[in-house]
């Protein structure tokens, strides 16, 4: 077999491509100064095991101490979780509502024009630390800031799919004898949600980031709390284990996220498939 | 009650621009056009000359600048919820499958979604397409989605019937094959019909009169002719017809002046 780079090897190449970099980081980290900042990658993992393992390991080559088996990262991952899920589904539903009532009603869009723009344009995230005094430092306030983080991408998209509704289609459901309310319901509402479906992937890692962020600047559980505590004593391993767990999740929400959009959107044509007769 | 199922009175339809409302575009003027009960009338015209303004108007999705639009005797105001519309383009839903189209104008009219469904599936199975009822829209050729079309706005059985160059995307042979079809249906229900088309065989094969209409802007019918082929008439055979020939030749005299005179306009319309 060719040794190339090719559509058929790629896995090989992307698997040897981590071995090289974590080889190089393991023996970049024998000098103490690095491992001061770049942590060492066999302590990294042996955190994430000691997070998620019930069972310890007895003393070995690679780790003289042994390993605690703590299992004591779930409660924090539930939270980071839930927050997560939280203002999402909060935020997304806002988007929706928010983008259906200014698309239909023209003279609302008119008067709110500037203030979306000036909300959307300013850095969100600033506004945790008045969340915090507002919610205090439970999920509420991390709910609050990703909330506002996913609710202006799906509120975009919504307000551009209701006015991109085929006129058409509008017409043709109008001469079939639609009331307003069926023409969202049958019209506006579908079309609007092919959009937020193609903004589901970015929305749900921005309420991923939002719930962190949140976190980091204030909490007294989760991921993010676990890093910003291992920040505090300069626990680099424990930073970079944090870092590989969120990693992780944000990619398995997203393998979510398109698992049910390949559910619910079967109506459209997907890129590269022929047309059926 | 009227014996007119649809009456155009004195239409004149006039645009202002966007931009620039000072400027403004008269689409149709001076036009008085009546579709009697039962009757299929077809509107030709060169490309772009308001005969899709006049039949929006007809429908009820557009109001005139001035004159009335009567229903039965009626006038209308809003929109004509006692006509269908077979759109140019495609009008179906692409999130509905081609049965929950068919079905979706009859739950709009409150039907119970089980009732509507065998509804439609008997409409689908009328223009041929009994086994395609779970298909979305992409996955149909363009002449299944105008099978689909026509199904979901007979299937709410509408008195008149507009048309709007329902079949100019298909092909030549699926095209005649769904002129039959859509005659075939017509002599068994005997609705009122509003052909637009701007394809002259096209409208006398099909039609009990031919409307010619004038180039824009300010269109308006310069000629009317009765189309006295017997029926019931197979597109494709009766063009060989000598009557046929004969009538061609007369409404072609009329209207190939308003061609030239579009196709001139178009012209320096783009220089």
């Amino acid at each position: 077999m060719s040794m190339r780079p090719s559509e058929r090897n790629a896995r090989a190449w992307q698997i040897g491509l981590l071995v090289v970099l974590l080889l190089l980081w393991h023996f970049a980290s024998r000098s103490d100064k690095i491992a001061f900042f770049f942590g060492e990658p066999i302590q990294v993992l042996g955190r994430v095991w000691s997070w998620f393992m019930p069972v310890g390991l007895p003393p070995n080559p690679l780790f003289p101490d042994g390993l605690p088996g703590n299992a004591d990262i779930y409660q924090h991952l539930g939270t980071t979780l839930l927050e997560t899920v939280l203002a999402f589904v909060i935020g997304t539903v806002l988007g929706l509502a928010f983008g259906l009532w200014l698309a239909l009603s023209p003279a609302a869009s008119l008067i709110l024009d500037p203030y979306i723009k000036a909300a959307n344009s300013m850095p969100r995230v600033i506004l945790a630390p008045i969340f915090g005094l507002w919610f205090g430092l439970g999920i509420w306030s991390k709910v609050a800031l990703a909330v506002t983080l996913v609710f202006f991408i799906v509120f975009f998209n919504v307000y551009q799919g209701v006015r991109e509704v085929s006129p058409t289609v509008l017409a043709n459901a109008r001469m079939l004898g639609a009331s307003q309310r069926q023409l969202l319901r049958t019209v506006y509402l579908p079309s609007a949600t092919s959009w937020v479906f193609s903004s589901l992937h970015t929305s749900v890692g921005l309420a991923f980031v939002g719930a962190v962020v949140g976190e980091y600047l204030g909490s007294a559980r989760g991921v993010g709390y676990l890093i910003l505590q291992a920040e505090g004593t300069f626990d680099v391993n424990t930073v970079f284990a944090g870092i590989i767990v969120l990693t992780a999740f944000a990619l398995v929400l997203d393998g979510v996220v398109g698992l049910i959009e390949r559910r619910l959107m079967t109506w459209q044509p997907q890129a590269g498939e022929t047309e059926k007769i | 009650m009227s014996d007119f199922a649809l009456e155009l009175l004195d239409i004149q339809c006039t645009f202002r621009s966007k931009d620039d409302h000072s400027q403004r575009y008269t689409a149709v003027a001076d036009t008085t056009l009546r579709v009697r009960a039962g009757e299929f009338v077809s509107v030709v015209g060169p490309t772009g000359c308001g005969k899709s303004t006049l039949l929006n108007v007809g429908a009820g999705l557009l109001e005139p600048s001035s004159g009335m639009v009567k229903v039965f005797g009626q006038p209308l105001s809003g929109i004509n919820a006692r006509a269908g519309y077979m759109f140019q383009s495609e009008a179906l839903m692409p999130w509905r499958s081609a049965l929950d189209n068919v079905a979706v104008g009859l739950q709009y009219r409150g039907m119970p979604k089980a009732e509507a469904r065998s509804q439609a599936q008997q409409w689908l199975a009328r223009v041929g397409l009994a086994g395609f009822g779970d298909r979305y829209p992409h996955q149909l050729s363009g002449g299944m989605r105008k099978r689909t079309a026509l199904a979901q706005t007979l299937a709410l059985d509408p008195d008149i019937i507009l048309m709007d160059e329902p079949f100019s995307a298909l092909d030549i042979q699926t095209r005649q094959l769904m002129e039959n079809e859509v005659l075939d249906l017509w002599a068994a229900k005997r609705k009122a019909v509003l052909f637009i088309t701007h394809d002259l065989d096209e409208a006398i094969a099909m039609s009990d009169r031919v409307v010619v209409l004038s180039a824009g802007p300010a269109t308006r019918p310069i000629g009317e002719f009765t189309i006295d082929l017997a029926r019931p008439r197979d597109v494709a055979e009766v063009r060989t017809h000598p009557r046929f020939v004969e009538l061609h030749t007369q409404i072609w005299g009329v209207l190939r002046d308003e061609v030239l005179k579009g196709y001139e306009q178009q012209l320096r319309k783009a220089a």
